[in-house]
């Protein structure tokens, strides 16, 4: 409170040391706002994504709208989605994750080759993916754990270290979808809802999200994942083992990259050993629109997924209404500026 | 939550043998030494006060005493049985709650999770073996009645984050934690530090009451009449070591402080 006391509150202060001038009572508007927002954080990329939906519905049309561009939208938003599922529960913990899709493109190609080229059966190749996923999620946390190094850092290094090894592994070959068998490239089939194409990839997305969100509420290593993101002394006193919480935050994100290799394989009918290193900042921007706090402990997993939605259709929707491209990720540019400010603003509520 | 028997000591040393017992702990960072061979014992239901100037020790002592901090070399008895703490958890286990400086608590987390916070309880059937899911509705609930029982009455939603509240109630919090679950000892580090003063005498009423319930207290304060005010026996620590154990009805604030700057022996 910056404003200074009211002579006669002061002189009641002064009466009667200790007791609490109400301040409840003098909230304005704005500052009720701020504490809505606290307590509700994933109203304003729910409000976000309402906006644009109804912004290029009017401003594009019914083109918009088309069952087959929502369909594409969705199809966009899934590997995000996916990446965003891993990068929130490491961004909760106050880390970040540079190498997510350097891992996704690693385990794809190892799903994919095992099965092209070594003829291993498809759900042994799947299985060698997670491994791959597991085991290169574990190289962060332990670097990271054991080193003490700054998860920025440590990702920067395995993010470089993961992409070299993609392009030595595969000869920086792709495997194209006809040479990989069905079960893997099913992820990519599609089957009708209410019109709308939706694959399989995109349930196993939400299936994903059920799952994740269910375990950081309602279970003890989600409450410590906040608990270590939101002061990571206190969690250590408190009796939390912290080092066996972060090595585990980014093994299950090797897992899901995992689950995310397999449904890129699907959604590009084919392995790419060049696609997707530069997702790593677009899972960044659906976690931070999503309004999941880059300093730990604050966020949900929803946000993320709404993050994922709200760029899918700002760069849909411009797309559509005929403006260059650069255009898009202008937007995009904006929506972190403005989602970052908003997070600074709501993290200054005390009481 | 157990409740021990209620057995007050007389105000002579009782001849009882002491819950918690360090014998000759040395804690060094490098070369400056942090604690030099300090003995400390506490007795069932009593609270016992540390003080001692700045970087005599208190802090590294109460460290040590709960497995913040491993010492170096001395030993400590919980009960007359030797153990030993390498983490929190080590000391938790054996029933020693402390509420550190600065507050081990998690702002964004609400109170309930925070007082369960390492140890939450799971849903009974495959619900919670299976699936792992946290009773929340139960942990709520105990965490109620436990501030109830406390006579915390200015916490009544345990469902607010702990970043709403005022710095008192927080303190609250954390002293509720260590009384809920310290079966054996509450260690308390500066508590009143950041309160102010009908927020002190609500943490000081906590005190007394849970020495009343027969759980030793051991107090670190700054605060001379705070001290004077609960403490049953004074441990005096200086320049690494112990100076003397007095009691507030053998010495005078002022002989303390004396002995605490080392103007006067004990």
């Amino acid at each position: 409170m910056t404003t200074s006391m009211l002579p006669d509150q002061a002189g009641a202060a002064a009466k009667a040391p200790g007791v609490p001038v109400e301040e409840e009572e003098r909230e304005g508007p704005l500052r009720r706002l701020q504490h809505f927002l606290h307590s509700h954080p994933t109203t304003i990329p729910a409000f976000v994504l309402l906006l644009g939906v109804v912004f290029f519905s009017l401003a594009v049309g019914h083109r918009f709208l088309h069952p087959f561009n929502l369909s594409l939208i969705i199809q966009q938003v899934t590997i995000i989605g996916i990446l965003g599922v891993a990068q929130t529960i490491i961004i909760l913990t106050a880390g970040i994750d540079l190498s997510v899709g350097a891992i996704m493109v690693l385990a794809s190609m190892v799903v994919a080759q095992t099965a092209s080229h070594n003829h291993v059966p498809a759900v042994l190749s799947l299985l060698l993916g997670l491994l791959v996923g597991l085991g290169a999620g574990a190289v962060n946390g332990l670097l990271v754990t054991r080193l003490k190094l700054p998860p920025f850092i440590v990702t920067l290094g395995t993010l470089n270290i993961f992409i070299a090894l993609t392009l030595l592994y595969s000869n920086s070959a792709s495997v194209i979808g006809q040479d990989i068998p069905a079960l893997i490239t099913a992820t990519g089939a599609t089957f009708p809802v209410f019109g709308v194409g939706v694959t399989y990839g995109v349930v196993l997305m939400l299936v994903l999200y059920v799952i994740m969100a269910f375990v950081l509420g309602r279970t003890a290593w989600g409450k410590h994942v906040y608990a270590v993101g939101d002061d990571k002394e206190a969690a250590r006193l408190t009796g939390i083992s912290v080092n066996r919480v972060l090595v585990s935050v980014y093994v299950v994100a090797g897992a899901i990259l995992a689950v995310g290799a397999w449904i890129q394989i699907g959604r590009a009918d084919a392995a790419s050993p060049n696609a997707g290193a530069d997702l790593n900042l677009d899972s960044i921007t659906a976690v931070v629109i999503g309004g999941t706090s880059l300093f730990g402990g604050r966020g949900t997993l929803w946000g993320s997924l709404l993050g994922a939605l709200i760029v899918g259709v700002f760069r849909n929707g411009l797309a559509l209404a005929g403006l260059d491209v650069l255009y898009q990720t202008l937007a995009v540019g904006v929506l972190i500026i403005v989602a970052v400010s908003l997070d600074q603003w709501i993290r200054k509520v005390r009481s | 939550m157990t409740i021990s028997e209620d057995r007050r000591p007389t105000s002579t040393l009782p001849f009882t043998q002491p819950v918690l017992k360090a014998t000759g702990l040395v804690k060094t960072y490098g070369r400056v030494v942090g604690l030099d061979g300090v003995d400390l014992e506490l007795y069932q239901g009593e609270v016992l006060a540390v003080i001692g100037d700045n970087g005599a020790g208190k802090s590294t002592l109460i460290k040590c005493l709960t497995g913040a901090e491993i010492p170096d070399s001395g030993e400590i008895a919980l009960n007359g049985k030797q153990v030993q703490f390498r983490r929190p958890q080590d000391a938790k286990h054996h029933g020693i709650e402390t509420v550190y400086q600065g507050l081990a608590v998690s702002p964004a987390l609400d109170i309930a999770s925070n007082l369960y916070l390492g140890r939450e309880l799971r849903r009974r059937g495959i619900a919670g073996s299976v699936f792992r899911v946290l009773d929340t509705k139960l942990m709520r609930a105990n965490a109620k009645a436990e501030l109830d029982r406390l006579g915390i009455s200015t916490l009544q939603d345990v469902t607010v984050a702990i970043e709403n509240l005022s710095g008192g109630q927080r303190q609250a919090v954390a002293v509720a934690r260590a009384a809920a679950f310290g079966s054996k000892v509450v260690v308390l580090d500066e508590p009143t530090a950041a309160l102010g003063v009908r927020e002190t005498n609500q943490v000081l009423e906590l005190i007394v009451r849970l020495r009343d319930e027969g759980i030793p207290v051991m107090l670190v304060s700054h605060n001379m009449p705070n001290v004077f005010d609960v403490a049953d026996r004074i441990h005096i620590q200086r320049l690494g070591k112990r100076a003397a154990v007095i009691t507030p009805k053998t010495h005078s604030m002022t002989e303390a402080v004396a002995i605490m700057t080392g103007a006067a022996s004990a």
